[in-house]
């Protein structure tokens, strides 16, 4: 039983790291329309942007979150402005040139951090990232803990951000009907920049806070890509509570299927979950909830 | 239409005596792999670019027709080459499965479940190490000493796909296949049945791509799962090569094969030696911004947007022609 609880504590706290990356590019899918597939690769570079911090200027990592957060708002922001807004108006014979451009961006980003930190995998740990806090038999692990509770801040202050200001009422307004926000005065090719700044800056802090439970390689940026999009086809499309309910079930289910099953088939775990809700819940967990 | 011909046949007179005329087991070799993505490009093109439905998946033909190819092998007893025999019917068969599934999801949500079946196919491979061998993957003795054989194989089994592809665009099936990919509901309110055209043409597609699959198998005799389930080596290598030759059309993917695999082998070896050695390891680089900048400036490819070029070519000489006038 301790097991199990243990398996399930581990996977919500991983979870909301993922909420986090599949908030991010449901931002982007919202409203852009497009599936960002150089979302893991974002999220990579800000890890090696915080592995730089840490390993020469010795920046906790936690505190490295306000170096990577605006630095990959302006990266995702200028790749909106330069690569994916002039698509718009390109004639193409596929609607999906904007998916395959996010494709050779992500090809890119791989492959310059592999020039600059060769494909060895590299780790940051400070010395806190040993210490587990115990409730009974069940363990919680520190830095987890601190990731957990920075995704949820974070995420809140996202929810207050898109309710409540008026470039958040924007963003909603522009995902919900582009034309409309056009008409009514919202400058949509600017928010779309903001947008992919925005969901860029919160996947850079999710990479932040993986790092030290995690380990840092070029091609990681590929995997989280797959995890993010399970996260939010799981979560229905565009919906970001959907998104946080998403991140924790894939959180959950990976670390019960490495338990139960095995650990080779973790990343299987998430890919059959993804085909599951294809085929008997087209729409995902948006459509039980209605939100 | 004579004109085209005539060059046809000179293309396939060149690729006849091509052999005999270069005595390099080496560009033999680089030629090899081209007809072999000319291949797979050619498949992909005809479930994307005719008839719109994006696959990131194209690996799982792929694979699965290099496993076949393998098990026939390995597990089978019998030669390697019955592979390529029932490696297309298997990987059709795959195929159309996966067509029952994710063809009720349409553009961008139809490229992500290929993507994430293609993951379970690579998964499957590496952990089923009893059947497959997982990640040691199968290693078999090659027939030929001589790549000659190969050579002729390889540019019979392209030509094939390439006339397949022209014929099935030729008949009604075509102009379905692009009635779907224009306006999918149009098209069904017209009375073509979406899916059945769409499972058409991915059957088509997973086909050839199974017999380049068991083919590469025979001729490389070694694979693993990483290698021909791999999502960045053959599913969006095959997309590449078809946006870069030219979507939609039945040359681009054939010129954009030759392009792709003589730029990565130039790479690779360093501009054969002359350039330093870390230019090996940038071809992956170059291909990602060859991506943007196609996508970019030559949304249809070098085949589709081939008046473009040519125009900007006859600019530049003319404005070259004009500046001599002048220094003259």
């Amino acid at each position: 039983m301790s097991v199990f609880v243990q398996t399930v504590v581990a996977g919500t706290l991983m979870g909301g790291i993922y909420a986090l990356i599949g908030i991010g590019m449901t931002l982007i899918m919202g409203v852009m329309k497009i599936i960002n597939l150089a979302h893991g690769q974002l999220m990579m570079v800000a890890m090696y942007i915080t592995y730089v911090l840490y390993e020469y200027l010795h920046v906790d990592p936690y505190l490295a979150l306000v170096v990577t957060m605006p630095a990959l708002f302006v990266l995702g922001a200028l790749i909106q402005r330069y690569l994916l807004n002039p698509l718009i108006k390109v004639e193409a014979i596929l609607p999906e040139n904007q998916v395959l451009m996010t494709v050779g961006i992500g090809m890119v980003l791989t492959e310059i951090a592999r020039m600059i930190f060769h494909s060895d995998y590299k780790s940051v740990r400070p010395a806190y990232t040993s210490i587990s806090l115990y409730a009974g038999p069940i363990a919680f692990n520190l830095p987890m803990c601190i990731a957990f509770g920075i995704a949820v801040l974070l995420t809140i202050g996202l929810f207050i951000f898109l309710l409540k200001t008026d470039t958040g009422k924007s963003v909603r307004a522009t995902a919900q009907n582009k034309e409309a926000a056009l008409l009514l005065g919202v400058n949509a090719d600017r928010i779309m920049v903001f947008t992919y700044g925005l969901g860029a800056a919160l996947v850079a802090a999710a990479g932040t806070l993986l790092l030290p439970i995690y380990y840092l390689f070029p091609d990681l940026g590929g995997a989280f890509t797959l995890k993010a999009f399970v996260i939010t086809i799981l979560g229905g499309l565009g919906s970001t509570v959907g998104a946080i309910v998403g991140g924790v079930v894939l959180g959950v289910s990976e670390s019960l299927g490495a338990t139960y099953v095995s650990m080779g088939l973790k990343d299987a775990v998430g890919m059959v979950i993804f085909l599951l809700v294809l085929i008997f819940l087209p729409g995902g967990l948006k459509r039980l909830t209605k939100i | 239409m004579k004109a085209i011909r005539w060059q046809i046949a000179l293309i396939v007179a060149a690729s006849l005596i091509f052999p005999w005329v270069v005595r390099s087991e080496y560009y033999l070799h680089v030629i090899i792999l081209a007809y072999i993505w000319v291949i797979i490009g050619s498949s992909w093109n005809l479930l994307a670019g005719f008839t719109g439905q994006v696959s990131f998946g194209h690996a799982i033909f792929f694979g699965i027709g290099a496993y076949t190819a393998g098990l026939c092998a390995t597990k089978l007893g019998v030669s390697a080459w019955w592979g390529v025999i029932f490696g297309g019917p298997m990987a059709s068969l795959i195929g159309f499965i996966i067509g029952w599934i994710c063809f009720r999801l349409r553009g961008p949500y139809f490229a992500l479940a290929t993507i994430a079946v293609g993951e379970i196919f690579r998964l499957i491979a590496v952990v089923w190490r009893s059947f497959t061998g997982g990640m040691e993957g199968i290693l078999l003795m090659q027939t030929f000493r001589s790549k000659l054989p190969y050579y002729y194989l390889a540019l019979f089994l392209s030509l094939t796909c390439i006339l397949a592809i022209h014929l099935a665009m030729r008949s009604k099936w075509g102009y379905y296949f692009v009635a779907i990919r224009e306006d999918q509901d149009a098209a069904e309110s017209m009375g073509v049945s979406a899916f059945r055209y769409k499972s058409l043409s991915l059957i088509i597609s997973s086909f050839f791509t199974g017999v380049a699959g068991a083919f590469y198998m025979n001729y490389m005799a070694f694979i693993d799962p990483e290698v021909v389930f791999s999502l960045h080596h053959i599913s969006i290598m095959a997309i590449l090569v078809g946006i870069i030759g030219g979507v939609g059309t039945l040359w681009g993917p054939p010129l954009g094969a030759f392009i792709m695999v003589l730029l990565q082998e130039t790479f690779r070896s360093s501009f054969f030696g002359l350039a330093p050695r870390w230019v090996s390891e940038v071809h992956v680089l170059v291909f990602g911004l060859l991506v943007i900048f196609v996508i970019l400036y030559m949304a249809n490819g070098v085949v589709g947007d081939w008046d473009k070029i040519r125009r900007l070519w006859s600019r530049k000489a003319e404005s070259v022609a004009a500046t001599a006038g002048k220094g003259s």
